[in-house]
């Protein structure tokens, strides 16, 4: 018994430090420069679902859409006692606005199945939409809880959920399932365990670990780099744990509701905030120069 | 899915709690007026609740021409569902071009539940919205007229203008304070339709237990003043500082997000992307160096005095006053000057 939860994470550019060295001459962001990171919101999310099965018992599988490297993410999830991960990830899934995005992870969960209890972050950082989770209840057919503090009380009939309503709180039931959105305010998120990092961080999936000996291999041929991909997902059999990876008809998804086609948003332009250095009046910082300043502010009205 | 349709009005969601219209539903009004008239169609307000007629008058105030009213007890409390259902319904029905929502909490749940049902577009958080054209070079097509929503993305280093070209209608959620809010015209009329909307079990299976509504303390966005600190403040202790500012200038205090995660105030003093947006007449900044996502949040402001004392700070780059210097000494300068007056 236990609850099946499954928890939608992304991984995404770590938008919150952007400074000098990141940003181009032109204004623009050089992107490799920024790091990629679990979303926070999301790691709340996942604590939420793990909590749920200290407490009660059960499962937690994470989901996550993204490139290869997004495994990095569905690892950092197994460091923190994920049972199962899965990565979706097909170049036809590429240009996904939100409304596609929450439509390929639906049918992702419908293959995963019987689900209990649905975990997202309330938002990422590199949108800032949290339009993904409750788009997501829609697709699956079930209700939402959004902005998640804590349970109240969970059985398998109905979850007592406190959320936090923007001008207070209020305490809501559902019947199960239901998707929960999930506050950074909600939880403090685990940290890796040690011994699992240790277990776990050679984990890939087979498409991963080829594009890793590529890199790492370069003047290797293609035989002697398919010998050592062979041998290192041999021994990662022993781990007793793996990476899944679906691609978009393992998830029975119709195309034209992925990717560019599924995506009713398009962007038609695109500017990068360059720091404009237009003029100020620059006052001393003395007695005299403040006094004038005041003075010029009461003269037009703005303060008095 | 819904296929445009160039004559559709211009709609906006009318939030409301516990009889409260909410000013974001307002200020929405208002910039739905100016769409619509570019657009040469009406202004409708969809208005969901129990009890609630009463504030129709003030939609059709401030630029609402039809008032869609939904008056059903089961309504009384916004849960998600049955409102997505009245929206989703109503909208299949009339077929607007434009759907309006404040980006408020509320707004932020209900509005993706119901594009993805219609599986329309959806913008989050615009800061900005506009009537113009677009050319799909590929197709070699022309969209005429559409919404350009304009929303900051990528932790605010990017504006994103987006369109929903195809799929109706168009959607967005505004953030709240970013729209002129303004006075309304008692003498504008409008129509009140009254509508019934039919409810499963399944829209009506989340019940409201509890609810409790915390009076928000602190009121940024009405304040006429506000003396921000930042980083820079240093700690609970030097925001002393800044209250004092606050106090000589009958100004409320704010803070950007450094100051709020070093803890030296309570959060909701926050101005920036993920706390309040505000325009006040003056805006003092202390101590802030100016992230993009503070800068989002007060740019607006009639007047801003930067104190600061690394010249380089973003935040001069928004200023009308710059000091660069120790705000330990400078905040006290300006304490002293202005009690002068008197």
């Amino acid at each position: 018994m236990g609850y099946k939860c499954i928890v939608c994470i992304k991984q995404v550019p770590d938008t919150s430090n952007i400074t000098g060295e990141v940003m181009n001459r032109d204004g623009t962001v050089n992107r490799t420069a920024l790091p990629a990171i679990f979303n926070p919101e999301d790691l709340n999310a996942l604590e939420a679902a793990l909590a749920v099965k200290d407490e009660h018992g059960g499962e937690v599988t994470v989901v996550t859409m993204g490139p290869l490297g997004a495994c990095e993410a569905l690892r950092m999830a197994l460091y923190r006692r994920a049972d199962r991960v899965v990565l979706i990830t097909d170049r036809r899934a590429a240009a996904s606005d939100t409304l596609a995005t929450s439509y390929i992870l639906s049918q992702a969960i419908k293959k995963i199945g019987d689900v209990d209890l649905v975990f997202c972050g309330r938002q990422a950082i590199d949108g800032d939409t949290a339009q993904v989770g409750p788009q997501l209840a829609e697709k699956l057919g079930i209700p939402q809880i959004a902005y998640f503090e804590r349970f109240e009380s969970l059985t398998y009939r109905a979850a007592r959920v406190r959320r936090n309503t923007g001008s207070g709180w209020e305490v809501v039931e559902s019947p199960l399932p239901v998707l929960i959105t999930v506050l950074d305010t909600a939880n403090e998120p685990r940290p890796a365990a040690a011994k699992r990092v240790m277990q776990y961080k050679h984990l890939t999936t087979p498409d991963e670990l080829r594009a890793r000996l590529k890199k790492g291999m370069p003047d290797a041929t293609d035989a002697e780099r398919e010998a050592e991909h062979a041998r290192q997902m041999e021994k990662q059999t022993f781990l007793g744990a793996r990476i899944e990876q679906w691609d978009l008809d393992d998830i029975d998804a119709d195309l034209q509701w992925c990717g560019l086609s599924g995506s009713p948003t398009k962007v038609h332009r695109v500017q990068w905030i360059v720091l404009t250095k237009e003029g100020y009046t620059e006052v001393a910082p003395t007695e005299e120069g403040v006094r004038g300043m005041v003075h010029e502010l009461i003269v037009d009205h703005t303060m008095g | 899915m819904i296929e445009p349709n160039r004559q559709g009005d211009v709609w906006v969601y009318a939030e409301q709690e516990d009889g409260n219209l909410h000013d974001v539903a307002l200020e929405l009004c208002g910039k739905a007026r100016l769409l619509a008239d570019q657009l040469g169609v009406r202004v409708g307000a969809v208005l969901p609740g129990w009890n609630m007629r009463e504030l129709a008058f003030r939609l059709i105030a401030h630029g609402a021409d039809k008032i869609y009213h939904v008056h059903d007890p089961r309504l009384e409390h916004y849960r998600t569902m049955p409102y997505a259902r009245v929206m989703c319904q109503l909208i299949e029905k009339h077929k607007p071009q434009i759907v309006l929502y404040g980006a408020t909490p509320m707004g932020r749940d209900l509005a993706p539940r119901i594009a993805s049902k219609l599986r329309a577009g959806l913008t989050a958080d615009c800061t900005d919205l506009d009537i113009g054209d677009h050319e799909e070079k590929s197709a070699k097509k022309v969209h005429k007229n559409l919404l350009l929503q304009i929303r900051p993305a990528f932790g605010g280093n990017i504006i994103a203008t987006i369109i929903n070209p195809e799929r109706w209608p168009q959607m967005a959620t505004v953030r709240e304070g970013v729209m002129r809010l303004g006075d309304g015209d008692p003498g504008r009329t409008g129509e009140i339709i009254d509508e019934n909307i039919e409810f499963n079990d399944f829209d009506l299976a989340v019940h409201v237990i509890e609810r409790h509504r915390e009076e928000r303390k602190v009121d940024l966005k009405a304040a006429r003043i506000i003396v921000a600190g930042g980083g820079g403040v240093g700690s609970e202790e030097g925001f002393r500082l800044i209250h004092g500012l606050a106090g000589a200038l009958g100004g409320t205090v704010g803070a950007s997000r450094a100051a709020v995660d070093g803890g030296f105030i309570a959060k909701d003093h926050q101005v920036g992307q993920t706390g309040t947006t505000v325009r006040p007449a003056l805006y003092v900044a202390c101590g802030i160096s100016g992230q993009v996502q503070h800068r989002a949040g007060m740019e607006e402001s009639a007047k801003i005095i930067a104190i600061n004392w690394d010249r380089e700070a973003p935040i001069f780059s928004v200023a009308h006053y710059g000091i660069v210097g120790d705000l330990r000494k400078v905040i006290p300068m300006m304490i002293k000057a202005i009690k002068a007056r008197e």
